[in-house]
């Protein structure tokens, strides 16, 4: 195999530090000095660049496509259609409804037509101008509740939901039905509330590097989530086994759920085996707007009942998810968005209809919080909306409906293990809060719009906002996303030394930093290294759904526990009697903490190597409505539930609609910090892109188009916009998971939003309904 | 048009040596860098002058390589991230993002060191900046306001901003 010569490996240098010490990232050294090797640093000497040509039309037959004068230009190796694609020219995570190339229609703008390879990206470009496209176009289909209409034309002529039966438009309907939903309460609040589409934004754009094998495969270097799922889809398209199509994981600059679909892995791969030359492609931040899926924009209505004390009576939802023109992971997004639509509270009575429509936007996917973070918009909204429907301050009425220990999920599965609601609340309620804000002379830098000058902060008001959130960790509905790992023990120049391998993707969250803590800890070593991602060993599943360290730390705690036990029956082969013994400090220690042998002297030249996988406990679909009377949308989908309470600080400009964030404060309950250094990184960040949610971030789609596909249009929060933050890490254990460990990365990024609008809500006694809030929603103007 | 060449044959001096290089006079400095000269250190996030993931030292000032010609930056010296560890030992900034874990994925982190080294250098020359209390003061105090006035032109998706004010604080004087 060829290997790019700025391929380093990424991360494999050692650190220090166990399970639960504060543990410097092993991939930092390489990181800070500018060494790590990105996905879109790749280099190969006879490369060739590969682009891509999008529709510029929502929705249109195509009728022809001609490549002729883009084929003629000097420096241009190849232009490829549909027409190329060897093998299935339909790819998808979950249904395989979206074209590698566009084959007859395209669906959405954006959609790649052609590729072409060249040997510079400028002519590759110019190249791809040429291509002329006989478009006829239609209109689109964009509204997606007017898209749930039967009347409504379809962005698939040919249903592909056949699994998730919905007619029409609906890729899925999700109808939970638990207990009476005839009720009537003694108060009864409505609302309806939206939530803009935002995207991922990783600063490392879509790129990798396709190397063409000398038997007849391919080699790709890339940025994913998921290794083993990018080589089915890449393998199935070229027509080629999934033997011949080899993944490395290429650094990786952040991904946040929108490397879990294919972008241009495909393309790379069929230019490099049309071409035998080795393909780069990267897109630009323009490109990268079009080329991954992003969070769907939602429409919510709600009606909460309660009694006059505040016990929730029943609870009414419908969320319609625009799914935009492909499938990718919406079917999941749906199912947690229903899961999820009461929030963590108990009610007996529910009513929820989810529902994710095909439309000619872009297409929507997975993001970091994943169906929850529409839904804790809407329920958080409603409870703050209830709360002062009953004249109870917020967090006590939060309080007193609090899910706990054994409480039912709208699904009727039990919450098992510690389900510290109310206690995540009080925490961040009980922080001491920041200073008042001066009423008399205000320093300017410290108003809304800062040194402008606009005010002298007469307008500026303080408000306070809570708000909770959960949601599942790992994949849910009865699918077994387990993972792989290999685990090494050997003498090497006289030290002990384990190496472990995964294809787990590491994208930032520090997986490898744990991964090497554990094999530390479990086999008594120093020395561990991180060999690369890739697809010679079994998948690692998804870097998503705040899974990896559960899963793949599993994984890579099965395979020490197989490799201690290797050791300990060479001992006791040896005569050595090791029951009940551990490997500690490079020894075999007895249970009475005696130590029984070095282990470095037993192997001596010897290897031992385990390879494990770890399954999760399995969970179950949902019951479907097949019209039997009783309860419905029913099981125990989901494996386990993660849960954090944010308390929001805002000076906001009423008269000019200016907001400052004060502070943030975050509780979070990760069963056990097995890096706490990660933990507080991953709060911070997570609720940083809450922030960007409920204050700035949202890609405008007009008619079908993204209107602002660049960082100077679509905002995301700089240095200036993240407020200080108090974060608490409460570590209260799971005894089902793996060390007691409960998935960090997601629940941050959902509560922090709803906490942001909460805050401004009592500063500007306005409803805001929808997210973003701009500054003429809290101006009223 | 016609008879003006479109490429230069240029020299361009890249943390201590004189490299040369043939470029199409449209190259910029981040492509002639990565592209060119093998220092893929400096990251493209966006190209535009919007995130701040390239930014390289001039003569010791902070720019952004993707908004200028390689062609106009022959008469400067160059730093680019590979440059400032002093053979084989982290410059202390980069030092203080490693321990204070002021990052994540890392791809911002280049241009992130790159932009606080010299914003320290500014602010040792009495720079004033939009949050500076009296802009008439010889001597600046680099709070954390301070510093992120300072540094809010380097875009961290991961949201690694707290951690990054703490490392720029502990090699701040
Ligand atoms: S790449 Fe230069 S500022 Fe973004
Ligand atoms: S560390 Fe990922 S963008 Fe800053």
């Amino acid at each position: 195999m060829s290997v790019p010569t700025t391929q380093r490996p990424t991360g494999t240098e050692t650190a220090t530090g166990r399970l639960g010490d504060i543990t410097l990232l092993p991939d930092g050294i390489p990181k800070v000095t500018g060494d790590f090797a990105y996905s879109s640093d790749l280099w190969m000497d006879d490369m060739l660049w590969g682009v891509t040509l999008r529709s510029p039309h929502p929705r249109a037959r195509v009728r022809s496509i001609d490549i002729g004068a883009a084929l003629a230009t000097a420096g241009v190796t190849a232009v490829l259609t549909h027409e190329d694609v060897p093998g299935s020219k339909y790819y998808g995570l979950e249904i395989a409804d979206q074209p590698v190339l566009a084959v007859d229609e395209v669906r959405y703008t954006g959609e790649p037509v052609a590729i072409v390879a060249a040997d510079h990206p400028e002519t590759a470009r110019r190249a791809a101008a040429k291509i002329v496209v006989d478009y006829e176009v239609l209109d689109p289909i964009t509204d997606s509740r007017a898209a749930m209409s039967p009347d409504s034309p379809l962005v698939h002529a040919t249903p592909t939901q056949d699994h998730y039966p919905g007619g029409g438009n609906i890729l899925r309907h999700v109808r939970i039905r638990r207990g009476d939903p005839t009720l009537t309460a003694d108060v009864v609040v409505t609302g309806e509330y939206d939530v803009g589409m935002q995207d991922q934004a990783f600063l490392g754009p879509e790129s990798g590097l396709a190397v063409p094998a000398e038997d007849g495969g391919v080699d790709l270097f890339i940025a994913t989530q998921w290794l083993h799922v990018d080589q089915r889809q890449v393998a199935e398209s070229l027509g080629l086994p999934e033997d011949k199509v080899r993944l490395s994981l290429a650094g990786v600059g952040g991904a946040f759920g929108a490397r879990e679909d294919v972008s241009m892995q495909i393309h790379a791969c069929l230019l490099a085996l049309r071409t035998n030359k080795p393909i780069k492609m990267v897109y630009s931040r323009e490109e990268s707007f079009y080329g991954h899926v992003h969070r769907h924009p939602a429409t919510m209505r709600y009606e909460h009942g309660a009694n006059r004390d505040g016990t929730l009576v029943y609870v009414k939802c419908e969320v319609v998810l625009d799914g935009g023109a492909y499938a990718s992971s919406s079917p999941a997004v749906v199912s947690n968005a229903a899961s999820f639509a009461v929030g963590p509270y108990n009610c007996d009575n529910v009513l929820i209809d989810g529902y994710i429509l095909y439309t000619n936007n872009p297409p929507c996917g997975a993001m970091r919080g994943f169906g929850a973070v529409q839904v804790c918009f809407g329920h958080e909204s409603q409870m703050d909306k209830l709360a002062a429907a009953l004249g109870i301050d917020p967090v006590e009425l939060r309080i007193h409906n609090a899910m706990a220990e054994g409480s039912l999920m709208p699904t009727g599965q039990v919450v098992e293990g510690a389900a510290p609601v109310a206690e995540l609340l009080r925490r961040v309620k009980d922080a001491p809060l920041p200073a008042a804000a001066p009423t008399d002379s205000y320093d300017l830098r410290a108003l809304p719009g800062g040194v402008s000058n606009t005010t002298h902060g007469e307008g500026v008001r303080r408000g306070v906002g809570y708000a909770v959130g959960f949601k599942n960790v790992g994949y849910s509905e009865g699918f077994d996303d387990f993972s792989t790992a290999r685990v090494r023990l050997e003498v090497v120049g006289g030290e002990l030394v384990a190496t472990v391998h995964t294809a787990a993707a590491e994208v930032g969250q520090g997986l490898i930093t744990v991964m090497a803590q554990i094999a530390r800890t479990e086999l008594g070593v120093e020395q561990v290294i991180n060999q690369p991602a890739d697809t010679s060993i079994g998948t690692a599943g998804s870097t998503s759904a705040s899974r990896q360290t559960y899963c793949t730390g599993g994984a890579v705690q099965a395979a020490c526990e197989a490799v201690r036990d290797g050791i300990l029956a060479m001992a006791s082969a040896r005569g050595l009697s090791v029951e009940g013994a551990a490997l500690r400090d490079g020894k075999i220690v007895a249970a009475d903490g005696a130590a029984v042998a070095s282990v470095a002297d037993l192997l001596g030249e010897e290897i031992v190597e385990e390879t494990r996988e770890f399954h999760h406990r399995p969970t179950e679909p949902l019951t479907r409505d097949l019209g039997a009377p009783g309860d419905i949308g029913q099981g125990a989908a989901h494996l386990q539930f993660a849960f954090a309470a944010h308390r929001v600080v805002a000076d906001v400009d009423v008269e000019l609609g200016l907001v400052r964030l004060v502070e943030v404060t975050t509780a979070q309950d990760v069963g056990k910090a097995l890096n706490p250094l990660s933990v507080v990184g991953q709060i911070q960040g997570g609720t940083t892109q809450g922030i960007g949610l409920a204050l700035m971030e949202e890609i405008q789609v007009k008619d079908g188009k993204i209107r602002n596909p660049s960082f100077t249009d679509y905002l995301i929060p700089t240095i200036l916009d993240t407020p200080p933050m108090q974060v608490q890490v409460l570590e209260l254990g799971d005894p089902h998971a793996p060390y007691g460990l409960r998935g960090v990365g997601e629940p941050p990024t959902i509560s922090s939003t709803p906490a942001v609008v909460s805050a401004l809500r009592a500063a500007t006694g306005r409803p805001l309904t929808r997210v973003p809030v701009r500054p003429e929603h809290i101006t009223g103007t | 048009m016609t008879g003006r060449p479109t490429s230069s044959h240029i020299t361009l001096r890249v943390n201590g040596a004189a490299r040369q290089l043939d470029v199409d006079n449209r190259t910029t400095l981040l492509d002639a860098l990565r592209e060119h000269l093998g220092l893929a250190g400096a990251k493209k996030g966006c190209d535009h002058g919007q995130c701040g993931a390239c930014t390289v030292l001039l003569d010791g000032r902070r720019a952004n390589a993707c908004l200028l010609f390689a062609v106009a930056v022959q008469h400067v010296a160059i730093t680019t991230i590979e440059g400032l560890a002093d053979n084989g030992t982290l410059h202390p900034m980069q030092h203080a993002f490693v321990e204070f874990d002021g990052f994540q994925c890392g791809y911002c982190t280049p241009g992130q060191i790159c932009s606080s080294v010299a914003m320290l250098d500014e602010v040792a020359a009495g720079w004033p900046s939009a949050v500076t209390g009296d802009v008439a003061a010889t001597e600046i105090v680099l709070d954390a306001a301070e510093i992120r006035e300072r540094m809010s032109g380097n875009i961290c998706r991961c949201g690694a901003y707290l951690n990054i004010v703490a490392a720029i604080q502990e090699v701040a004087p």
